[in-house]
């Protein structure tokens, strides 16, 4: 870039590039400024209000299996409805990770079987819209459970129905509180054990078994502490009673239907991250390992999965991202997750302009939040690196 | 106590085990051996993984062929792949997809050549091979042309099985009439383009262009015109898609060029309106589209079709989209190329257009068709906010009076998840070839 040097003269004003770069600036934001500002207008002049009052007002209805009641105010319904969005993103998270990675190795199994298994199942569910699989999880494949009455009730841990499910959970049984504190301080107590076992194993390099250690703390405060308060949780089964189910966890048909489509669809993209980090291993980091002498097994758990994880941890986090906004696909099957919820709050006579731009912003804080933990990962792994 | 030692240590090293040479040319007990049966282990897994799939298989099979009632997809065949469009009417759309095949041919011939040569400007002598990539070079030997025919089997077949399926399911002998038609006109085109003087390859996209109006005309103009707010189906998932990435394009590729500039005033706007898309749903912009772009009209003007909003809606959102994929070419290309371009002496306007862009763009063809499979993907959402798409239909169908209440809707699902999923393979699998042959990544 030719920037004039003290003894040239100044360009005129038209040709000066620092001037023309301010202007261009100042000629797009004033374009940017005017157009939103005559679609502002437009709207005003459509009699479109951007009043958020209708928040504070009755909601009127009720959302299945929350404690929201009819008398609670929208923003109530909404953030209820959120609540959902972040129960269905967070277990689908954790299930897909753990159905993804299997899936990923599997591709890359010595066994053709598995190989190939693996294979039909991911080029299947990745080629087909995350709502058809969830629209065919909802109405084709869990339409052909028994009704209630004559619901599938497998060892008292799960019982399955068409129109709601049920698993067995830990109840409260006296001192439960107590022992969940117990168990969060036992846990720390683990944490630090086996950071510490892990310093002197990086500090002798010899073996300090610091996942024994840890392990066996919590173990031990767990059994104590439940020996000591007598049973301070029980299990809860469930089991139908009438028309609907007591005990354990309930939830009902759409739940699942998303749940199950967005773990089923998500996962197929996930294992094939997966499967591409492992193959983006340098194929000299196996042989080295092998070359001294580490298992198969071994190799790949302390060779390649590590440096593996390390590429596949952005694109999986994006993954994740997806799910949790796919989790908006609910609306169609009625779940009341947020847009779900949102939609009924338009049906309802609310205004639908705001409903939907308050369901967006917390979208866009929910994501935001994700991109902040991946770009803490992202960081933690850079730091990692040589 | 002893110093304990590592396991791996305690042990004499044992032999590093050879890699496995290639499997290929073994006996069929030496290839059970080595692929199903290598420990005892393996050898569990292959039987209880064997026993779930062949169970799966036998299921899967006997619903297809023999449970699985099809004629609620042969009645509603053309419901599923047009929507209402008129019978007598359906000549229109013949007519146009043979216009847009045999101009899109064109066009990807030529584009095929260039992509496949180097960005050097050569002689206007007739350019380079055939287009067609069946990966054999005389096809006027027999042997060859079963060669390639297997080749494209091999290459398309997910594509093919759906359209033989669908074609299975018409009446008359015209539909596969028709469709052969296509092939033929659409590989025509092709090799015409792949031959076209280098200087008449330049101006192919206006063919294109050309193209889609005549395409547009064919189906909307005159008597008995089917105006795009009647579309439904196949034909109405494809038409957004292609006007989704067509309109998204431009803006997607002035947002990527606003993230990379040097002036803060274009990088805050571009970053800015590139994260919100790509934070929100599709869903909420599809309804946020629904209630709220007739508004932005002045008052004068008629609101907008549905259609229209949806698509106005799909443009802003896939726009996010493609500003990050352009935006990952245009830092894939080496500042060498560009300091070399000032360095001749050309202005910042010639330097991203002849220099950057063409290799920036070129980069990102495999990303760009997988935006355009998620396009696609996308399109069911249109289900939600109430189109008369395949979703829809496949909905809609079980509640005819002939099909009500016999639980037929896997049926239509699964015939709808065929055709999304040979549209969607297929491209990806083209888009893995061509990530391949580009040799993407591998610099």
């Amino acid at each position: 870039m030719a920037t004039p040097t003290a003894t040239s003269p100044r360009p005129p004003l038209w040709r000066d590039v620092r001037a023309l770069r301010v202007a261009f600036q100042v000629a797009v934001l004033a374009a940017v400024v005017a157009l939103v500002a005559y679609l502002y207008d437009n709207l005003r002049a459509n009699d479109v209000e951007f009043d958020f009052d209708f928040l504070d007002q009755q909601a009127g209805f009720r959302i299945a299996y929350t404690d929201m009641k009819p008398s609670d105010t929208v923003l109530d319904a909404i953030l209820t409805g959120l609540r959902n969005t972040i129960t269905v993103a967070l277990i689908g998270i954790v299930l897909t990770l753990v159905l993804g990675t299997l899936l990923g190795i599997a591709r890359l199994s010595g066994n053709w079987l598995v190989r190939r298994a693996a294979g039909a199942y991911v080029e299947t569910l990745r080629n087909v819209p995350p709502l058809l699989v969830i629209i065919f999880v909802n109405s084709a494949a869990l339409a052909t459970l028994p009704p209630i009455q004559e619901a599938n009730e497998v060892g008292g841990v799960l019982v399955l129905s068409v129109s709601e499910f049920g698993i067995v959970s830990l109840r409260d049984g006296g001192d439960g509180g107590l022992y969940a504190a117990l168990l969060v301080a036992g846990l720390a107590a683990a944490v630090l054990l086996g950071a510490w076992r892990g310093r002197v194993e990086e500090r002798t390099g010899v073996p300090a078994r610091r996942w024994a250690w840890g392990g066996g703390v919590f173990v031990a405060v767990a059994v104590g502490g439940y020996v000591a308060l007598s049973s301070p949780v029980v299990l809860s089964h469930p089991e139908v009673v009438g028309l609907s189910i007591e005990g354990g966890v309930t939830m009902g048909l759409p739940f699942v239907a998303v749940l199950v489509g967005l773990v089923l669809y998500t996962s197929s993209h996930v294992a094939e991250i997966v499967r591409g980090s492992i193959l983006a291993v340098p194929k000299g980091q196996t042989e080295a390992a092998g070359a001294i002498g580490l298992s198969p097994g071994q190799r790949l758990r302390h060779v390649v999965l590590p440096q593996a994880f390390r590429i596949a941890t952005p694109p999986i986090i994006n993954q994740f991202l997806n799910l949790t906004k796919n989790t908006s696909l609910g609306v169609a099957i009625a779940f009341a997750e947020l847009m779900g919820v949102t939609n009924t709050v338009i049906g309802n006579g609310h205004p639908a302009i705001p409903s939907i731009l308050v369901a967006m912003g917390l979208y866009l804080v929910l994501s935001l939040a994700i991109s902040l933990v991946s770009n803490l990962v992202h960081h933690r792994l850079r730091l990692v690196e040589r | 106590m002893t110093i304990p030692t590592s396991d791996v240590l305690a042990e004499p090293l044992a032999p590093v085990p050879e890699p496995e040479p290639p499997v290929r040319g073994l006996s069929p007990p030496q290839w059970v051996r080595a692929n199903l049966a290598s420990t005892p282990l393996n050898a569990a897994l292959t039987a209880t993984i064997g026993a779930v799939v062949a169970w799966a298989v036998y299921r899967l099979g006997r619903w297809v062929f023999v449970t699985a009632d099809w004629a609620i997809v042969r009645v509603n065949l053309r419901l599923f792949m047009v929507g209402r469009f008129p019978a007598d009417e359906l000549w229109r759309l013949w007519v146009a997809g043979y216009v847009l095949v045999s101009t899109v041919g064109l066009a990807a011939g030529a584009l095929s050549v260039t992509v496949r040569q180097p960005l050097v400007p050569e002689g206007d002598g007739v350019a380079g091979g055939p287009g067609v990539a069946g990966g054999t070079d005389d096809a006027s030997v027999p042997v060859g042309l079963v060669r390639r025919s297997v080749a494209v089997v091999h290459r398309f077949w997910p594509l093919l099985l759906a359209v033989v399926v669908v074609l299975g399911f018409t009446r008359t002998p015209l539909p596969a009439l028709g469709t052969v038609g296509l092939v033929v006109v659409g590989t025509a085109a092709w090799q015409l383009g792949a031959r076209l003087p280098a200087r008449l390859r330049r101006w192919t996209w206006l063919a294109v262009v050309a193209g889609v109006v005549a395409a547009l005309q064919v189906i909307i103009a005159g008597e008995g015109g089917v105006g795009w707010d009647d579309w439904g189906g196949l034909h109405l998932a494809i038409a957004a898609t292609l006007a989704g990435i067509a309109l998204a394009f431009p803006l997607g590729l002035l947002l990527a060029l606003g993230r990379r500039s040097s002036l803060p005033a274009m990088r805050v706007v571009s970053i800015g309106y590139i994260e919100a898309f790509r934070a929100v749903p599709l869903v909420t912009l599809l309804f946020l589209g629904s209630f709220m772009i007739g508004f932005l009209f002045p008052t004068t003007v008629e609101p907008p079709s549905l259609l229209v909003r949806a698509v106005i809606a799909i443009t802003l959102f896939e726009a996010a989209y493609i500003a990050e994929i352009v935006r990952g070419g245009l830092q894939a290309v080496p500042r060498g190329q560009i300091e070399a371009a000032q360095a001749v002496g050309l202005p910042p306007t010639k330097v991203m257009r002849l220099v950057v862009l063409p290799q920036a763009l070129r980069a990102v063809i495999p990303a760009m068709v997988g935006q355009f499979i998620s396009l696609f993907k996308d399109t069911s959402l249109l289900f939600i906010v109430g189109f008369f798409e395949l979703l829809r239909i496949s909905e809609a169908v079980t509640l005819q009076d002939a099909f009500r209440g016999q639980g037929l809707r896997p049926v239509a699902l699964a015939f709808v998840g065929l055709i999304y999923w040979a549209g969607c393979s297929t491209m990806s699998r083209e888009s893995q070839r061509l990530e391949r042959r580009l040799g993407v990544g591998e610099r």
